[in-house]
């Protein structure tokens, strides 16, 4: 089909379809009005009793565990599928380009740059691992800890110092965290089987709220759930990273 | 007004999907998607907004408060995740094409052709 045509379709289409949509969510109550039963039963019977303040957390490593453990399995998958699209790719040959890699530097990395970097890294991670512990008291926990860990040695990488990464966070440690927190999500559920009636049941004392270790199993969902998704960011930075040091390596 | 953040959803979906229709290069193809996705969470954030409610993070609230519901927000949550780790499988498919075909033009992806 030429592009002419396909953009007439489209345009023809494309009109029914914000039609269809404008007069579907124009059933939905008004903005601001909404009357949901379920959230407000959950909020008045379930969330209260668990002792956790942010109540998305409660929800999302709590109630609704087995959800999570599904979107998990997603990010697992997809992540697989990254690293195993982009080594299928580099199979020929890779001690041989990885050597060349070696040498490679960012041009433009000065010495103010680099230190700028490490300073960065020491606040990043520390308030990735505050976001994570304190997941079910204010706003935060596993997944949003997780994208802000990964952060920190990304800033190293941008910062030309990719090589030395690789050899302190080696690529078999970063898969043990990915595999690890999916593994200990799991496990967690696995203890609402013994220690509960049910997967995923909460079987820790939910403790005094506004605590540290109060919510019962969530701060333990929110570290592995933070665990897997460092990992699986730092996977997928690092392979997109390879490929284009090989590629730059591979042009010179 | 009330029924301008639905709007917006609805623009949003079409403007994406005329992104992807008529892109020209695979990346932008997918951040294309992404503005699809995109208008799900205005739909879900504005489904379950309440007028003069506060966040559900009871942390210095009260729980009696008047609170936005959180079950949309955690869907919106699961919908993040779903939609980062899907652009990078997508953005891997591409390199995998640029190196296969030597072109990110899904029109000159010759398995794509006929």
């Amino acid at each position: 089909m030429s592009a002419r045509a396909r953009t007439i379709l489209f345009v023809v289409a494309g009109a029914g379809l914000l039609a269809v949509l404008l007069v579907g969510l124009g059933a939905l109550p008004p903005f601001g009005h909404f009357r949901g039963a379920l959230g407000h039963a959950v909020m008045a019977r379930e969330l209260g009793a668990r002792h956790a303040t942010d109540y998305v957390t409660a929800l999302n490593f709590d109630l609704r565990a087995f959800d999570t453990i599904g979107e998990e399995a997603i990010l697992f998958a997809a992540v697989t599928g990254v690293v195993m699209l982009m080594r299928h790719m580099r199979e020929e040959d890779q001690s041989q380009r990885r050597r060349r890699a070696e040498d490679h530097r960012f041009q433009g990395a000065s010495e103010a740059l680099r230190v700028q970097a490490l300073l960065m890294v020491v606040l990043i991670v520390a308030f990735g691992i505050y976001l994570d512990l304190h997941g079910s008291l204010t706003p935060g926990g596993g997944f949003q800890a997780g994208v802000v860990l990964s952060a920190g040695p990304a800033v190293v990488m941008l910062a030309g110092r990719y090589l030395t990464l690789r050899r302190v966070a080696p690529d078999w440690v970063i898969e043990a965290f990915e595999s690890g927190g999916a593994a200990g999500f799991v496990l967690i559920g696995i203890g609402g089987l013994i220690f509960g009636d049910a997967f995923l049941q909460n079987f820790l004392p939910y403790g005094t709220p506004d605590q540290l270790l109060s919510a019962g199993t969530m701060p333990l969902v929110s570290i592995a759930v933070g665990l897997e998704v460092t990992g699986g960011l730092l996977l997928i930075f690092s392979e997109f990273l390879d490929q284009s040091l090989l590629s730059t390596t591979e042009g010179q | 007004m009330s029924f301008l953040p639905f709007a917006a959803a609805a623009w949003l979906f079409v403007v994406g999907l005329w992104g992807v229709v008529t892109s020209n290069h695979l990346v932008r193809t997918v951040i294309c998607l992404g503005v699809v996705q995109a208008s799900t969470y205005l739909v879900l954030l504005g489904v379950g907004y309440r007028h003069g409610a506060k966040a559900p993070i009871v942390a210095d609230v009260s729980p009696h408060a008047r609170l936005v519901d959180p079950v949309v927000q955690v869907l919106v949550l699961t919908d993040i995740v779903i939609e980062a780790t899907v652009a990078a499988l997508l953005l891997a498919l591409v390199v995998q094409a640029h190196r296969r075909f030597g072109s990110v033009d899904p029109a000159r992806l010759r398995a794509l052709r006929h």
